[in-house]
């Protein structure tokens, strides 16, 4: 078991590429600097395989495979170890992480080939990679944390890497910001579950978790478990862009393509319904717990969709997608349908990748136009860019067979299946209604009727083939990704939700009806969505194709629920008028004219000028002349006899002897 | 045999010309020799009591005093030697240079 007894190279490497390419390759020319950052990924992709290989040959007994390399806190009872574990779990998100990982990286040697920092962005982008495969491994949740803070550190710097603009600053420290509040909740999160369980190793906490020894007072709807639960999902909520603290992602999109198909779509941003799957033991013993995910989850998938109808730059509409796809991952998990929610963030990290990817190969053919009513007719000239993102908006729709049809109709089967799970399952549909729908939009705006750019300076070109290549790949994986969940469609074995039964179980419902039933049902249920899929693509292309003229009309008298959407709910005035005002005025009139310039500068200023004029009185008597030295000297020993003289109790004191 | 206080009174009068010739005095020469007189008038004390008291530590006193002061005369010179020389004065007033 070569790579399993050393799990800490598959990290290591990309820390490596980014430590020797952040050091030293700012003088080197790209080409080094490529072969630095794919080599590191690519090992560490080969490496992760490898570990996949050798994991399935573990014997059932030695599954989770945890690796103790050394102790990194140990304080009283507190231990908290560089601990990294391999389940079925960790298989399936290190498969997205280095694979997705790679793509991006071979993407961006071409996408980034022209621009500055071309060094710096790859260290960057290794650095993200060593913290989100710290995350995705990590067999505690301290160290866990360590990644979940590393991403966001990442994040935060690739999202402004064209620092000199000042809204990509601004976004990346919005990002940086706002998932601060969630990690304040993860924080205390996991405080709470180290009071109640003594310790933060998976292992411990789960096994603890499960025993019978917890009752109503732990789960009940304010037991500790359950606020537990909450927090860790509030930390959730940050990092995955879920109400309501999604503000974060759509900013994100200042930050190179690349960067926002990896980092905010494909793996970052998955971390928190990573940790919500991973913590199942927790949150399934937690009704209220399930119920707050669940609806969070289908209001943002609902919310963020409507939002995405009116988009214009292109990638805001995949952003607020995003979201919208974040948002069926935690109702799959609230629901239960915990390898719904993992396979639907596999699937949607092949085809949201995808279609972020191919957006950059739009903007960069466009030569950096992202606004979509600029664009038009891209589709003969750009065949291959057209194609591959054709295929990432039909599977993100949902059309059979592709990888996005499965993995969502798993989704809203579990929805559909819980008890009162059926409005939830109504939102989910509309949902996947409105998906359909603003995703052929956007291919209908940007690769169909006439151009609407200057044809005469804009010269649309199709991208090098560095580019073209992960399309390709990534287009082959959102066509045939979700097959090993396909079978059960059909009343055969669903591969995937057995690969990960052994850590979430099967799911229960399909136990509990009949199978034919249940089958029945589930067809049923697919009918449903991909007819709904298909009402979706059927309206954006009437409104697009048909009648071009037809989507501003509808603007138009629609105009109060259009500028509604078009200014995303005013959710970022709302938040800047009832947090960010309030916080300035405190901090400025408060904090800063208040404690910090009256009460600190003012204590020590006032020491200082006080001495000052003291000093000023008293050197007065350092005249400089040896005459009133000895008139002071004089008075002195005057006014010590006359104290003697007059006063003889204080003789000794004084020390003289009478 | 004349009374100690009669000592101690001639030796305070010496002391007290000593001080408000150091203190009012501007000419450096005449500042030390009020500093002497002062000295010479503790000493005085000194041996009075001595012989009051019928013990010898205070003469012993005397004798440290004596020295001390030919010490002190042989380096204060010195300083006011080497102030005249510089200065071209022997008033104290123009060596301020100590003030600020």
């Amino acid at each position: 078991m070569p790579i399993l007894d050393h799990l800490w190279i598959i990290p290591l490497l990309p820390l490596l590429g980014s430590a020797i390419n952040g050091l030293l390759g700012g003088k080197w020319p790209n080409k080094i600097v490529n072969s630095v950052a794919l080599g590191a990924t690519g090992l560490s992709f080969a490496c992760a395989l490898e570990a996949v290989r050798e994991f399935t040959q573990l014997p059932q007994d030695q599954i989770p495979w945890i690796q103790h390399y050394f102790s990194w806190i140990a304080a009283g009872s507190f231990r908290a170890g560089f601990d990294l574990q391999m389940d079925q779990l960790t298989v399936v998100m290190l498969m997205v992480v280095t694979g997705v990982g790679f793509l991006i990286h071979i993407y961006s040697t071409g996408y980034m080939a022209h621009e500055g920092g071309y060094y710096r962005f790859f260290s960057y982008l290794n650095l993200f990679m060593f913290f989100m495969l710290i995350l995705v491994m990590a067999a505690n949740y301290v160290l866990l944390f360590v990644g979940w803070e590393g991403v966001g550190l990442c994040s935060y710097l690739l999202i402004g890497f064209y620092f000199l603009r000042k809204s990509a600053s601004d976004a990346g420290k919005k990002a940086f910001i706002v998932n601060r509040i969630g990690d304040f909740g993860f924080m205390l999160g996991m405080f709470l579950l180290f009071r109640t369980f003594g310790t933060l190793d998976f292992k411990g906490v789960f096994d603890a978790a499960s025993g019978p020894s917890w009752g109503h007072e732990a789960w009940g709807q304010f037991g500790t478990l359950t606020i537990a639960c909450l927090l860790l999902f509030m930390g959730a909520t940050g990092k995955s862009a879920q109400l309501p603290l999604y503000v974060w992602l759509p900013d994100a999109m200042e930050g190179p393509t690349p960067v926002s198909a990896l980092i905010h779509a494909a793996t970052m941003v998955t971390a928190g319904v990573y940790v919500v799957a991973r913590s199942h033991i927790l949150f399934v013993h937690s009704e209220t717990a399930m119920l707050v995910v669940a609806i969070v989850g289908c209001a943002t998938a609902f919310f963020a969709a409507t939002i995405g109808l009116v988009q214009t730059d292109i990638k805001k509409v995949l952003a607020y997608s995003t979201v919208s796809q974040l948002g069926y991952m935690f109702l799959a998990c609230g629901v239960g349908a915990f390898s719904a929610g993992i396979f639907h963030l596999m699937t949607h990290a092949f085809f949201k990748a995808l279609l972020f990817l191919a957006a950059g190969s739009v903007i960069h053919a466009m030569g950096g136009e992202q606004d979509m009513r600029k664009m038009g007719g891209l589709s003969t000239k750009i065949k291959y860019t057209y194609w591959t993102m054709l295929i990432a908006a039909m599977a993100i729709a949902g059309i059979p067979p592709l990888a996005g049809f499965f993995s969502k109709d798993a989704i809203l089967f579990s929805a559909f299946q819980i008890e009162g799970g059926h409005p939830l399952y109504a939102v989910g549909l509309l949902t996947a209604l409105l998906t359909s729908f603003y995703m052929f939009r956007l291919i209908f705006l940007t690769f169909f009727g006439k151009p609407r750019y200057d044809e005469h300076h804009v010269h649309v070109h199709e991208p090098p083939w560095s580019m073209l290549g992960p399309l390709v790949v990534l287009a082959i994986l959102s066509v045939t990704g979700a097959w090993l969940a396909a079978p059960a469609l059909w009343g055969g074995t669903d591969y995937f939700a057995s690969f990960l039964a052994p850590i979430f179980g099967m799911p229960q419902s399909v136990e509990a009806m009949s199978e034919t039933a249940a089958h029945q049902l589930e067809i049923i249920l697919a009918i449903v969505a991909v007819a709904s899929a298909l009402i979706g693509l059927g309206v954006a292309y009437w409104l697009y194709i048909r009648q071009p003229e037809k989507p501003e009309q509808l603007a138009k008298s629609m105009k109060p629920v259009y500028n509604t959407l078009l200014n995303k709910y005013y959710v970022d005035e709302l938040y800047a008028a009832v947090i960010i005002k309030p916080l300035m005025w405190i901090s400025t009139n408060v904090l800063w004219k208040g404690v910090d310039v009256a009460g600190i500068d003012g204590t020590v200023n006032g020491i200082a000028s006080g001495a000052k004029s003291v000093g000023d009185v008293v050197r007065h008597t350092q005249s400089g002349n040896t005459r009133s030295y000895a008139v002071w000297v004089v008075i002195g020993a005057l006014v010590i006899i006359a104290v003697i003289f007059f006063w003889p109790a204080s003789a000794p004191a004084v020390g003289m002897v009478r | 045999m004349v009374p100690t206080s009669y000592y101690l009174v001639l030796s305070a009068i010496l002391f007290g010309l000593g001080v408000v010739a150091f203190v009012f005095k501007r000419n450096v020469i005449t500042i030390f020799m009020s500093i002497e007189l002062m000295l010479n008038a503790v000493n005085l004390a000194f041996v009075a009591f001595s012989q009051a008291r019928h013990q010898s530590d205070g003469q012993v006193f005397v004798l440290f005093v004596i020295v001390v002061a030919a010490a002190e005369a042989a380096v204060g010179l010195g300083i006011i030697i080497l102030t005249a020389r510089n200065r071209q004065s022997l008033n104290v007033e123009r060596v301020d240079l100590l003030k600020l």
